[in-house]
């Protein structure tokens, strides 16, 4: 028997892992040299939650996936060009700042907000998904304080799996110390699953769900609400590239024996 | 002035404190001591009297929430213990370490208190007030940052601390009630995803990783996939290291490529994975990109195997990098390993 789940991934968007990245500091406080320049891709971790979503909701017909971002809408609109080709699902689009510096608790709080007035949303099915860190502020914090601020107390992280059964409990594996997963069951929504990765592949573009997708996610850019982050209290000190570059050797001329002899003394080393 | 908490769990034998535990009281200690402040430790286990014990001579408050609900990690008991724990202390500064148990629940806690709350904590310092240390973006910007709001909540990452160690003794402890919410999770136990070989050892000296290239064609024009499992499998065990891995080369089994069986997503390293702290670090036909790179910022001295001259590795992000075939290097090291041992 399928069960009739409300999805909501919370998702941002995050420089290309490819790009360099160089910390500057503006009079809002700091950022990224370029940031709003750069290249940009869903956050990695909170796409493999967005694609564990859409295979949820396929095999539990009647329910329903939204995607919750928050961002600058142009580099919001960049990002979902692609996205919109994988999976079908509803933008709620939140237009504010970019990056890691801004306070977590500030975002949450704008999350918590847009998700409790999402039309149709029924709080008792809802899944609140998410990667359970990012990769700009990697804090694991923000889904957290979302969950709790929407009273959700079934929260999980570093999940890599959801078995849901039919009587609508479901078994977890989370990630825990040592390579291991911690094997749990809940009985039932709503629960806040932070995903790791997971064990869906990334979906092939698909060009007619990007159509279908594009024709609702435009005009939800358009109406996006923008919104600042308030700073909480929170001050940076310094914010700075690691000075660490290190002085490399490359060996080219040492047969495999040699490398294997200096190899093998450097590991007994103390 | 500042009140300090230092959030403490038991391990799995539910008895005594986790490593990651005892680094926290350290840092506690140094904080308490630098600031003038009280400072009392929190803790949270099936027998917290036991646990106790390790604690004796911290000569810190020490409070407890005990009993069956809490011997086993999960949101809403620990949320709950936390919460009671950090009310009994009216702490100003809470410290934990960022284990998956305390992670899982700190941000809901802070929020509870009315407070905030940090991550991946590698130093705490600041010379009148509080400064914390983390990184942002994987480990590739470093940035130190202060906060005026209360309670603070401050989760340490592992190793950046000494375990405290004093003699076990007889402790005071005070017992803090919980009032707990109605259980819907039920935990069950922990599973080994990896069939065989536990490859993940967070204390190991030496971490292992293997790239993409292992499951290349060779210069035979030939996959040795099979030849490059042994080879890696027989220096874990000689080595006793512990064993990561580059996206790509998890990733090949959803595509339909030759995998290393013994690999999951587990053991990634670097912008979707995880970011180890061991002594030393040897990297195998891995292009050593940023992607992957950043996963290695706790590793101190490193060394890469790689074919071609113009791999990431040699541009100073590896201390030495041979240029070489890793199948034949990885055979000459693991007979040599094995003639030492015999």
């Amino acid at each position: 028997m399928a069960n009739v789940l409300h999805i909501v991934v919370c998702a941002g968007i995050v420089p290309d892992p490819l790009q360099t990245l160089e910390p500057v500091t503006g009079p809002a406080g700091p950022g990224l040299k370029n940031e709003m320049v750069l290249p940009a891709v869903l956050d990695p971790w909170a796409a493999s939650a967005l694609y564990e979503a859409a295979a949820l909701a396929a095999k539990n017909p009647g329910s329903k996936l939204w995607l919750v971002s928050l961002g600058p809408k142009a580099k919001l609109q960049q990002v979902m060009m692609t996205v919109a080709q994988k999976i079908a699902f509803e933008l709620v689009p939140i237009d504010g700042p970019i990056g890691g510096f801004p306070d977590a608790h500030s975002t949450a709080a704008v999350l918590a907000e847009t998700i409790a007035a999402l039309p149709g949303l029924d709080k008792a099915k809802l899944l609140l998904f998410g990667g359970w860190e990012s990769a700009t502020r990697g804090a694991g914090v923000t889904l957290q304080l979302v969950g709790e601020r929407l009273g959700i107390i079934d929260q999980f992280q570093g999940v890599d799996q959801i078995d849901l059964r039919d009587d609508g409990s479901f078994e977890v594996l989370e990630r825990v110390e040592g390579g291991k997963h911690q094997v749990s069951v809940c009985a039932g929504t709503p629960a806040v699953l932070g995903w790791a990765t997971g064990n869906l592949a990334e979906p092939r573009n698909n060009p007619q769900t990007g159509m279908a997708n594009m024709r609702t996610i435009m005009p939800a850019l358009q109406k996006a609400k923008p919104t600042t982050l308030a700073p909480n209290g929170l001050r940076y000190v310094s914010v700075a590239l690691p000075k660490q570059q290190r002085t490399t050797r490359v060996v080219k001329d040492l047969t495999p024996d040699e490398i294997a002899a200096e190899l093998v003394e450097w590991i007994g080393a103390e | 002035m500042e009140t300090i908490l230092v959030l403490t769990h038991a391990d799995e034998t539910g008895s005594a404190l986790t490593k990651a535990s005892l680094e926290a009281v350290t840092a506690g200690k140094e904080l308490a001591a630098r600031l003038n402040a009280s400072l009392a430790i929190g803790i949270v286990a099936i027998d917290a009297t036991a646990a106790a014990s390790a604690l004796a001579s911290t000569v810190a408050r020490l409070l407890a929430v005990s009993g069956e609900p809490f011997a086993q990690p999960r949101y809403s008991t620990d949320a709950a213990a936390l919460e009671a724990l950090c009310r009994a202390a009216e702490a100003s500064i809470v410290l934990a370490p960022a284990s998956a148990r305390f992670a899982r629940v700190a941000a809901g806690v802070a929020h509870r208190l009315g407070g905030f709350v940090d991550t991946h904590i590698t130093a705490i310092g600041g010379t009148d007030g509080v400064e914390a240390t983390r990184w942002f973006y994987r480990q590739r910007v470093e940035a130190v940052l202060s906060r005026d709001g209360r309670p603070w909540f401050l989760l340490l990452d592992a190793g950046t601390h000494a375990a405290f160690a004093g003699p076990p003794a007889p402790a005071q402890v005070e017992q803090v009630a919980v009032e707990l919410p109605a259980l819907r999770t039920t935990v069950t136990g922990l599973r080994a995803p990896s069939q065989g070989t536990q490859t993940i050892r967070p204390d190991a000296k030496l971490l292992f990783v293997a790239g993409a290239g292992w499951t290349k064609k060779q210069s035979d024009g030939q996959v040795h996939a099979a030849e490059a499992g042994d080879l890696i499998l027989g220096f874990l065990r000689t080595t006793g290291a512990s064993l990561g891995s580059s996206k790509s080369l998890v990733d090949q089994g959803g595509e339909g490529q030759p995998v290393l069986p013994f690999l999951t997503h587990l053991n990634q390293i670097g912008q979707t994975g995880a970011t180890p702290r061991h002594a030393r670090g040897l990297s195998t036909c891995c292009h050593g990109e940023e992607p992957h790179v950043v996963g290695w910022r706790f590793i101190a001295d490193r060394r890469a195997i790689n074919l071609d001259p113009n791999c990431g590795w040699t541009r100073g992000k590896a201390d030495v990098v041979y240029i070489a075939d890793a199948f034949q290097v990885m055979a000459k090291v693991n007979s040599l390993l094995e003639a030492k041992k015999a």
